[in-house]
């Protein structure tokens, strides 16, 4: 591609976005629209996922209920040997009695109805602490073979519900993103097709002309990244001052919520990077495609 | 220059629109190719612009099969012929001007020579004074000439008008036809198909006449009408 060529390209390409520029806002607000709600399911997922990671991480503690009636010995010998196992940083021995002290707490005034307890329903405990949260399953299969343990409580169920959770809104998302760009392709080439339907006149002529596809293509191709790019780069400064509203919002309407969530939720400069190359790249991907496909029926003559 | 032989195109397997057209133009002839509409006029410039492939037969262009010239390399084949529209085909965004330079920015061409070249060809078809029209301010024949203006600009050996007087009146068409003769007499082959009988008898030329696909005249210097038919 010579210089002088490249620069018709884009004079053309430039002239017939601003003679089309109705068609063209339209292009540009659909890329924009789509890349927005594709930014929010990105961003939901992203959050979702960086929340089931963080709450892996804080459920680090098996509960081990030791049986009724063993023998003192017994038990002390058990955290000694708890405290041998791989994965595990620490024991702490909970007394039935204290865990009993513990409820009647919580409870306040309604400890009340704990009077009439015949028996302390609460079993003795032994609190591990994990190092590793990803050995859990081997461990709690060793204490489970060590006599005298009754259960063993481990909060996996609630850790993999949020995990089953980011599974699900990842699959539904993907999903959605792959859905939402065969959309905005459609749209675009559409777009495109209209663009290219308005200067079907001037693409028959420049083929009896003798203009080469590079130059028949050229511009259309040019205008679609063009629109692809406008739309992407709106898409990014209306997510970022979104998703940025939206958390201070959230931070100035519910603080309690926020400080305890702060690690749960993504800082938009944390996903920016990110979601920048993803929206060049898409935006810029959905214009060509849109371009080539609609400028395919037109290349015959 | 330009052969036809032997050459038939039947369209949809069933619709013969020429057959066994043989014709061979010289560099720099002037020729008429006439008959009624859907006497295969349209079909033969198709063919010759390789829009459409024969059934049968060859065209050859300068020695060269025109059917085996490569996809890619077709825009480059179709260089070597300047075009005229009965309708004129000016994209009504662009003044004159643009229009001509448009043709030149398309194939080739620095700044520098379309500024020299497009007020040559306007002033050619005299229209110096309209380069900063729009096509929507000219007459047809005004269009038509700037039509021409750009057919020629970029020096084609081969200019083919397809009724290029077909919307115009006689007196107009007779200037039209002034500026296709003066075309031809600089070295340019210009093939112009036509049913316009008082146009092809005003200037002698050679005359190819279609009916039904088939040639059915071709005569060196000569009219439409000399025997007129009955049909």
């Amino acid at each position: 591609m010579n210089p002088k060529r490249i620069s018709y390209i884009f004079r053309q390409a430039f002239k017939s976005m601003w003679r089309n520029r109705m068609m063209g806002f339209a292009s540009i607000s659909s890329v924009t629209a789509v890349l927005i709600i594709l930014g929010f399911v990105l961003i939901i997922v992203l959050n979702v996922n960086n929340l089931a990671m963080v709450a892996k991480e804080t459920f680090d503690q098996i509960a081990v209920y030791i049986e009724e009636g063993t023998e003192d010995e017994q038990i002390e010998e058990m955290g000694r040997s708890f405290r041998q196992i791989d994965g595990v940083m620490g024991v702490a021995y909970q007394t039935k009695d204290y865990a009993l002290e513990r409820v009647k707490e919580d409870w306040g005034e309604d400890a009340v109805y704990l009077q009439d307890l015949r028996n302390n329903p609460f079993p003795n405990t032994y609190i591990v602490q994990l190092s590793d949260v990803s050995k859990s399953d081997e461990v709690i299969a060793k204490i489970e073979t060590f006599e005298g343990v009754d259960e063993v409580r481990y909060y996996q169920e609630a850790v993999n519900t949020l995990i089953k959770m980011a599974d699900f809104v990842k699959k539904f998302g993907a999903g959605i993103i792959i859905a939402l760009l065969l959309i905005s392709v459609f749209i675009i080439s559409n777009t495109i097709k209209i663009t290219v339907l308005s200067r079907q006149r001037e693409i028959e002529l420049m083929q009896y002309i003798g203009a080469t596809n590079g130059y028949v293509r050229g511009p259309f191709i040019l205008e679609g990244i063009m629109l692809g790019l406008l739309g992407s780069v709106l898409a990014i400064l209306l997510i970022m001052l979104g998703y940025n509203y939206t958390i201070n919002y959230l931070a100035g309407r519910y603080v309690a919520l926020i400080s305890g969530m702060s690690g749960y939720l993504v800082g938009v400069e944390m996903v920016l990077d990110d979601l920048i190359i993803i929206f060049l790249t898409i935006g810029i991907g959905i214009g060509i495609l849109g371009s080539l496909i609609s400028l395919k029926k037109f290349l015959s003559v | 220059m330009i052969e036809f032989n032997d050459v038939t195109k039947i369209y949809k397997k069933t619709f013969t629109a020429v057959k066994d057209i043989n014709l061979k133009i010289d560099k720099g002839e002037f020729i008429f190719i006439v008959g009624k509409s859907g006497a295969g006029k349209s079909t033969l410039i198709k063919l010759l612009l390789r829009e459409i492939s024969p059934t049968e037969g060859i065209i050859t262009y300068n020695k060269q099969d025109i059917n085996k010239i490569r996809k890619r390399s077709v825009a480059e084949y179709r260089r070597h012929i300047g075009f005229i529209f009965q309708d004129y085909r000016l994209l009504p965004k662009m003044t004159v001007y643009e229009n001509i330079a448009f043709a030149m920015e398309m194939i080739c061409c620095q700044a520098k020579s379309i500024r020299r070249e497009v007020p040559l060809v306007l002033s050619m078809v005299g229209l110096s004074d309209k380069a900063k029209y729009y096509p929507d301010e000219l007459s047809g024949g005004e269009q038509q000439r700037v039509a021409i203006a750009r057919a020629v600009v970029n020096k084609p050996e081969t200019v083919i008008a397809d009724e290029p007087t077909g919307n115009l009146d006689i007196e107009t068409s007779k200037e039209i036809m002034k500026i296709l003769s003066e075309i031809n007499k600089r070295g340019t082959t210009v093939i112009m198909a036509t049913h316009d009988r008082e146009i092809v008898n005003h200037f002698h030329r050679r005359v190819v006449e279609l009916k039904n696909g088939i040639i059915i005249r071709d005569i060196k210097a000569g009219g439409y009408n000399n025997e007129p038919e009955e049909d």
